[in-house]
Order: structure tokens, then C-alpha cells, then sequence
């Protein structure tokens, strides 16, 4: 009986090894040899001049991940807290924009961010522009009444007929850009925990004489770990490897992983042996974070299960 | 004389359109074993709650010490719960569990100055393994909580509450996921920790067996009201009304007639009783216990009565015994076969009068108990009678 019900596992096992394991194969193949087809370990050795992105990618994803974190524990949280309603409501604005089309919703906020988008005229509208021009004015004539007097040599550096806010094309968009997009892989798994979290604990915890504040401190976030630790991995590991986002918000200037595979395999730089190596290397460092993460929540999982 | 510690004021307490407990009125010694007893639903967890502080009363007052505490929320009184199943923290060990509200710096006053005041590492230590002695878990310190059976579970949650030192700690239910065997050990160890540790202990619970082995005083509570508040002897012996009859082991409850101080009728018939007090044919209920029924041969019984079931118990028979209709539960050592017509008699001391209550008529029937019920009310049922009628008419 077990094992003709097995069988119904056939067609996944299958399709498991057809797109899953054998390409991982091949890539494994390719990073390892060279355009002629010997094997070489010269496809990571030219990976040095790479470094930077490395650490742009990762620095960029550390970043938005650590902003869902800010963001999404304290909204899973009340979320959690609130009634029915409420959840009902927050739940439908956090999915709603995952119903949409991901380079859509770029889009989107390529046309908010521009030097003419939605966002600058808002700002050219209301004053803010000018108010930061007059500011700074102010500070120029500021520093030169101090240069003068003392001798100094201060400096704004910034000139006072700015027109717009640059957003677009920079980090901080690109930043964004993942923090919008990964958000809900944050927000959901946080709140399903909190959700299961017995309310006898906290009860108990407020009877043996704890504050609100050491009740959330000791038993509320420690328990609720195990979302957090999946939550940081579920937007980690896709922000480490975006390129759509950064060459959208990012205008190609800041190279990022994804970008730097995606032009291996597609661009006029065709090197399919490097781009196999790179996405090795980053799927290894990756798999490394994963694994010192989870080992610093084995105990929580633990605990959950009970 | 002992010293009054918690007072329940008129306390009422409405969810939406549900009454949960109706104007309570209820006070608890200190170093006292009060047990709150009743079926699910009747209020008393909900009581709890009051004293511990996770609920507000509606209207009423909530008194510790003569204080009023209705707004002092629950880390601020001097009362610790052990709960219904434990709510020990998964995430910490034993030793943990129990040190977690010693961690907390308590807030003290002396005069003007308020500090805190945090206790030190080694006071902990020595406060946690001295309750892990009481609660029998030398040893345990290290250990998850996972890796606990229930019963070890149990104490670890009563030593979590125990080794704050409360005044009072409240229990809600705290036996209720244990087995028989396990919970008879743990009644007895409940009770030897109650007077060790010499605090007040309210406990909540649906099991009067419980309630009556372990309670200096037992509360019956039912649809939100008190029933009878008494030792529990006085609740055995004299319940109040029907319901706390029948809560309260096994009753037999008829209706009689209270014709003078001392003689109450059942079945047209005059029986010796001790109580007084009532009206001269004041309607009552009579509750006879199973055990205080005597056996006679048919020629000496005070009533005759037909045995119909017999259902063997190890120490006793359960014997339902029809008299006149209404089937009464006796327990004897004696055995008497289904059919037996048998006499009985009752002693003074082994029949009670309860004035008539909103209870009177729903319990104390054991009718339900024989499967031969159905034949014999059918047999009762004489349709000749109303065809004789109808031909005197016709003549």
C-alpha cells in the first residue's frame, strides 16, 4: 500500500531531476571548465576582479533585509494583536501587490522615483525643493560669513538650484526596490508564529510579575524566532540574486550578482564558464549563511514544535 | 480566628449578553484550601480570573487584604496561577521556568522611596533548587521542558508559582490532564504543599471527589451563582438544593412533605428525619444517600420496592430498586438478584430535607440506569381506564 502511493511521488522525483538537479550539475560542470572544455579553476581565479560585486550584493540585500526586519516584525506583530477585522484587511494590502506582475510593479516605482516622476513633482509642488534650495542657501552664506570671520575653509558642496531629489539610479532605490518586493516573506511567516504562540505563556508570564515590555522581550520575541530566521532567508537569499530590480532602480550603474550572471549567459561578453563559476560561489556563500542561521535556531525550532 | 484575605463584593461579570457570574459574593481565608466546584461553564474559572487579575468584574469589587485591586494588573498582585495545562515556556529549561519571576526586579516601597530591588544570582539559585525539593525534581534543573511527562510538567509549573512566594495561588484545574493514579499522588502532594508552605491556595476544579479530599472549604457554583459555600462535610451531608445534592456524588432525591419538625412524608408514608425548621406541609426535597439505605426482608421495610438492576462495583453493589415508580439507587453489600422484592429502611441521621429550588425535579432520578424503565411505565399505563369512561357516557 506504501509503496503504490509512493509511486504518485514519480512525475515530481522526475521533474526534480530534470530542472533541478541536472542543471545544478551542469553549472557545477561549466564553472570547472574551460571554453574549450578541460577542466580548469581559471574561472575562479578571474572572479577576484568580481569582489566588488560580491560585497555590493550582499551589502544591498543585508540592508533590505535587515529594513523587512524593522518594518515587518513590529506590523506581523500588531497584526497578530488585532482582531479578526484588522488581520482580514492587512493581509489582503499585503498580498494585493504580490497579484501583480513583479517587473509591473518595478516599473511602477521606476516612474514614482524619476528625476521628473511622481515623487519630484510632488515635492517641486509643494515647496520642498525650494525650501531645501533656500536652506542650503542660507547654510552657503552661513559658511562663507564663518570662512571669512575665522578663516576657515568650510563647504556645502552642494549648490542651491537643485530641480529635483535624485532617486532614481542608486542604491537607496535598488534597496527599496527589494524591500517592496520581499516585504510579505517577512511579514508572513513572523505573523504565523506569533499567531500559534499559546496566550496561556504570556498570561503566565504577565502572573509571575512581568511588564508588558519583559513579557514581549522574553517570551514573545525569543519564541518567535523560528519566523524571524525564515523570514530573514526568504528575503535574503532572492535580494542577494535580483538583477531585474537593480537595473530598474539601479540604472546598471551599481553592478550587482545577478546582473553580473545574467550578462555572462546573455550579454555580448558571453561567458558561460565564469557566469556557472560566479553562481556556484553564490550559492555556496549563501547555502553557508543559511546553515550558521539555522544552527543558531535549532533550539527555537525546537521549541515551536512542542 | 482566622484573618480574612480576599473579598469578592457583588462582583458581576457580561460578555456581550452572557452573564457569566452574577453578583458573587465570596471571601477566603488566609493559609485556606478553597476549592471552586462546579460543572464547565457554571463561572468559576472565570472567578479565578477575577483574583488573579486577567479579568475586570463588570460591576462588584475585587478585595486583597481590604485593598480595593480591580485596576492592579496581574504582575502587580500578590497572587501566582499554576494553569490549566501548564504554560511552562518551551524556550527555557526547568531551572529557567522556575527562576523566571525571581529575574523580575521587584518594585519596593519603604516609606517615600521606591527601587528596585533585583535579587542576586546565588539567592536565586538557592530559591529554585529549595522548590525543586518541595515539588520532589531534584535533578531536573537542566532539563527541556519537552522531555517532562505531564505530572512532571505539573510541579514545575507549581514550583514556577510557588517560589515567588505568593500570598495566594490560584490553581485552574491543575489536574485535569492527569491520570487517575498520577492524580491521586499529585492531590496528596498539593495538599502537603498547601500546609508546608503555609499560603492560600483557591482551586478550580469539575471534580468533587477532588474537591472533597483536598478543600477547607468547598464553593459550588453553578449558572454563574454560588450554591452553597460550606466544609466539605456540610456540603456532602447537608447540600443545599437538588443540584449540589447530585453534583455531589451519588443522591437519591424525592419529593416529601415536611408534616412537623423531625417527620417528613414520602410515599404517604412518615419517616424520622432531624431536620426542622420548615413549614407545617411544606412541600421539600428529600435526599437520600445510596449508602445510608439499609436492606431488610420485605416484612420490616419502611417502603417495599422491587430490584431491577444490579451492577457490581468491587466493594459494593449498585442496586436500582423501584418504589412506586420512581427508581432509587442503593449500595450494599448484599446481593439481590434482579426481580427480588425487598423491604427498606432508613435511619433518621441518613434522610435530608432541602427546601424546594429552581433544581427541584431535575436530579436524583436514576430511572435512566435500567434498560427495563420503558416495559415498566408501559405496564403502568392502563387503557381500560379511559374506555370505561367513555361508555358511562354513552349510557
Amino acid at each position: 500500500m506504501k509503496n503504490r502511493l509512493s509511486l504518485l511521488a514519480g512525475p515530481y522525483v522526475v521533474w526534480m531531476a530534470l530542472f533541478v538537479v541536472a542543471p545544478i550539475f551542469l553549472v557545477v560542470i561549466y564553472a570547472f571548465s574551460s571554453a574549450g572544455g578541460g577542466f580548469t579553476l581559471d574561472n575562479f581565479a578571474k572572479m577576484s576582479t568580481y569582489w566588488v560585486v560580491f560585497v555590493r550584493s550582499f551589502e544591498l540585500a543585508l540592508i533590505a533585509t535587515f529594513i523587512c526586519l524593522l518594518i515587518g516584525y513590529p506590523l506581523a506583530y500588531i497584526m497578530a494583536k488585532e482582531g479578526p477585522g484588522f488581520q482580514r484587511i492587512a493581509m489582503v494590502l499585503i498580498m494585493l501587490p504580490m497579484w501583480m506582475n513583479f517587473l509591473l510593479r518595478t516599473y511602477a516605482w521606476m516612474s514614482i522615483l524619476e528625476n521628473t516622476g511622481l515623487l519630484n513633482q510632488f515635492f517641486q509642488a509643494v515647496g520642498i525643493i525650494d525650501l531645501g534650495n533656500l536652506i542650503n542657501g542660507w547654510l552657503n552664506n552661513l559658511c562663507a560669513g564663518l570662512n571669512d570671520l575665522l578663516g576657515l575653509s568650510l563647504n556645502t558642496a552642494r549648490d542651491t538650484n537643485m530641480e529635483y531629489f535624485k532617486m532614481i539610479n542608486t542604491s537607496g532605490a535598488v534597496v527599496l526596490g527589494m524591500v517592496y518586493n520581499y516585504l510579505p516573506f517577512m511579514v508572513l511567516p513572523i505573523y504565523s508564529v506569533i499567531m500559534k504562540l499559546d496566550h496561556s505563556l504570556l498570561e503566565a508570564a504577565r502572573d509571575l510579575g512581568a511588564s508588558t515590555g519583559r513579557v514581549f522581550r522574553k517570551v514573545i520575541f525569543p519564541l518567535s524566532l523560528p519566523g524571524v530566521l525564515s523570514g530573514i532567508t526568504m528575503v535574503f537569499v532572492p535580494s542577494v540574486s535580483t538583477f531585474a530590480i537593480s537595473r530598474l532602480l539601479g540604472g546598471g550603474n551599481e553592478l550587482l550578482l545577478g546582473d553580473l550572471i545574467e550578462r555572462q549567459f546573455l550579454g555580448s561578453a558571453y561567458n558561460a564558464q565564469l557566469g556557472s563559476a560566479i553562481s556556484l560561489v553564490m550559492m555556496l556563500v549563501v547555502l553557508i549563511c543559511m546553515y550558521v542561521m539555522n544552527r543558531f535556531g535549532e533550539g527555537e525550532e525546537q521549541a515551536v514544535m512542542l | 480566628m482566622a484573618k480574612e484575605l480576599i473579598r469578592l463584593s457583588d462582583c458581576f461579570v457580561q460578555f456581550d449578553d452572557d452573564i457569566i457570574l452574577d453578583h458573587i459574593n465570596l471571601y477566603i481565608n488566609d493559609k485556606e484550601f478553597l476549592t471552586l466546584l462546579g460543572p464547565s461553564g457554571c463561572g468559576k474559572t472565570t472567578t479565578l480570573r477575577l483574583i488573579g487579575g486577567f479579568l475586570k468584574p463588570t460591576s462588584g469589587e475585587v478585595l486583597f487584604d481590604g485593598a480595593k485591586i480591580n485596576d492592579v494588573p496581574p504582575h502587580k498582585r500578590a497572587v501566582n496561577t499554576v494553569f490549566q495545562k501548564y504554560a511552562l515556556f518551551p524556550h527555557l529549561n526547568v531551572f529557567e521556568n522556575i527562576a523566571f519571576g525571581l529575574r523580575i526586579p521587584k518594585t519596593e516601597s519603604d516609606g517615600k522611596k521606591q527601587r528596585k530591588i533585583k535579587l542576586s544570582e546565588e539567592e536565586i539559585q538557592r530559591r529554585v533548587m529549595e522548590m525543586l525539593e518541595v515539588v520532589n525534581l531534584k535533578g531536573f534543573e537542566k532539563r527541556s521542558i519537552a522531555s517532562l511527562s505531564g505530572g512532571q510538567q505539573q510541579r514545575v509549573s507549581i514550583a514556577r508559582a510557588l517560589v515567588n512566594q505568593p500570598k495566594v495561588l490560584l490553581l485552574d484545574e491543575p489536574l485535569g490532564a492527569l491520570d487517575l493514579r498520577l492524580r491521586k499522588d499529585m492531590q496528596n502532594e498539593l495538599k502537603r504543599i498547601q500546609q508546608q508552605m503555609g499560603i492560600t491556595f483557591i482551586y478550580v476544579t469539575h471534580d468533587q471527589e477532588e474537591a472533597l479530599a483536598m478543600s477547607d472549604t468547598v464553593v459550588v457554583m453553578d449558572g454563574g451563582k454560588i450554591q452553597q459555600i460550606g466544609t466539605p462535610e456540610d456540603i456532602y451531608n447537608e447540600p443545599k438544593n437538588a443540584f449540589v445534592a447530585d453534583f455531589i456524588g451519588e443522591s437519591n432525591i424525592i419529593d416529601g412533605i415536611m408534616r412537623a419538625d423531625g417527620v417528613v412524608e414520602i410515599f404517604n408514608r412518615k419517616f424520622q428525619c432531624l431536620d426542622k425548621g420548615f413549614a407545617k406541609d411544606e412541600p421539600v426535597d428529600v435526599v437520600i444517600r445510596p449508602e445510608d439505605i439499609d436492606i431488610v426482608p420485605e416484612s420490616e421495610g419502611q417502603l417495599r420496592g422491587t430490584v431491577t438492576n444490579v451492577t457490581f462495583k468491587g466493594v459494593h453493589y449498585d442496586i436500582i430498586v423501584d418504589f412506586y415508580g420512581f427508581k432509587w439507587l442503593i449500595q450494599t453489600t448484599d446481593f439481590c438478584p434482579v426481580g427480588a422484592v425487598i423491604g427498606i429502611k432508613i435511619d433518621p441521621d441518613g434522610i435530608h430535607v432541602m427546601k424546594k429550588s429552581q433544581y427541584s425535579g431535575m436530579f436524583g432520578d436514576y430511572s435512566s440506569y435500567s434498560e427495563e424503565y420503558e416495559e415498566i411505565s408501559d405496564a403502568d399505563y392502563d387503557p381500560d381506564a379511559e374506555e370505561e369512561q367513555e361508555e358511562g357516557d354513552e349510557e
